[in-house]
């Protein structure tokens, strides 16, 4: 039963602790808003260029890379064709 | 169908002018006031979106041909629209969150248009893999979904009109001030003008590869 109890009562210590640990980690809740300084500000704010050059080169990379891929695919499916239809119309075929 | 692919090399000509000259003429735009730099997304965006819708219905009336007529050149045109509906889906579905994580502060918002948009790009998705692993007569089955992507395509462009959304409403296009409206409409040519020829060049490939079937069906007989 005293086993029993110990064993409780180290267990409620452990998660009182665990709680406190992670109460001390996070930050107070502010009494006033002070306000940001210039410098702060202008690193909160997100910068449009990235975005707008990330934006336009998947435009231009996703269609000159399609173009390129449709391009080479029909070259090689009018090569196999051409190839087949040498084989149909050759001298070996039959009529 | 040949007369058509003499096309492309031309209108592929016309079209890299153009984008060539897109961005000195998108930089003659005037920043939009809320939104500044980040809305020059805008001017590859919105004419991408109509791209990709108007292809979904290319694809569902060339289905439709197809499904009452079989035209065989009905069913390449479906092919041919069905994937670039799926190509320029991919640019709108990957342009939007770049735009949306500045404008918005999300990458991300499961509104209607951006809903349906992901929709509708996996019914098109879902139309190409049938076509791809389908098997015989997976053509006919395929047109059906490719009349359902159709459907989608107005149900896309008006939802946000229909629910409250982030995104900004159809009202946006029709009171574009001229300023803005002028890089808008050449941007929307030179995708257009872009999108014609890959149409004819994709339709090609279907029915090279239809003639490439027939003819391997020939040697084995």
């Amino acid at each position: 039963m005293v086993r029993k109890i110990r064993t409780w009562l180290a267990v409620s210590m452990l998660v009182v602790l665990s709680c406190a640990a992670v109460g001390a980690q996070q930050k107070p809740t502010p009494n006033e808003f002070t306000p940001m300084s210039a410098e702060e500000q202008a690193s909160e704010v997100l910068p449009a260029t990235p975005f707008v050059f990330t934006a336009y080169a998947i435009v231009w990379l996703v269609l000159i890379g399609y173009v390129f891929v449709l391009w080479r695919r029909v070259s090689k499916v009018e090569r196999e064709l051409l190839d087949v239809n040498a084989r149909l119309t050759g001298p070996g075929s039959r009529p | 169908m040949r007369f058509a692919t003499r096309l492309v090399p031309p209108l592929l000509v016309v079209a890299a002018v153009m984008f060539a000259a897109a961005p000195f003429v998108i930089d003659t735009a005037p920043y939009e006031s809320s939104m500044g730099l980040i809305q020059r997304i805008f001017y590859f965006h919105v004419p991408v979106g109509i791209v990709m819708l108007v292809s979904g219905l290319v694809c569902g009336v060339a289905s439709a041909v197809y499904l009452f007529r079989r035209s065989p050149v009905a069913d390449y045109l479906a092919v041919a629209a069905a994937e670039l509906s799926v190509v320029f889906g991919l640019i709108v579905l990957a342009t939007g969150p770049l735009w949306a994580r500045k404008a918005w502060g999300v990458w991300w918002d499961w509104d209607a248009r951006l809903t349906s948009t992901v929709v509708m790009w996996m019914v098109f998705a879902a139309y190409l893999l049938l076509r791809r692993f389908g098997g015989p007569g997976s053509e006919v089955l395929s047109a059906a979904v490719g009349l359902f992507g159709m459907v989608l395509s107005p149900f896309v462009y008006w939802s946000v009109n229909f629910w409250r959304t982030l995104h900004p409403k159809t009202s946006v296009l029709p009171t574009l001030p001229s300023p803005m409206l002028g890089p808008m409409l050449f941007c929307l040519a030179a995708f257009f003008v872009l999108y014609v020829a890959l149409l004819f060049l994709r339709a090609r490939l279907a029915s090279a590869q239809a003639a490439l079937e027939q003819a391997y069906l020939s040697v084995e007989d």
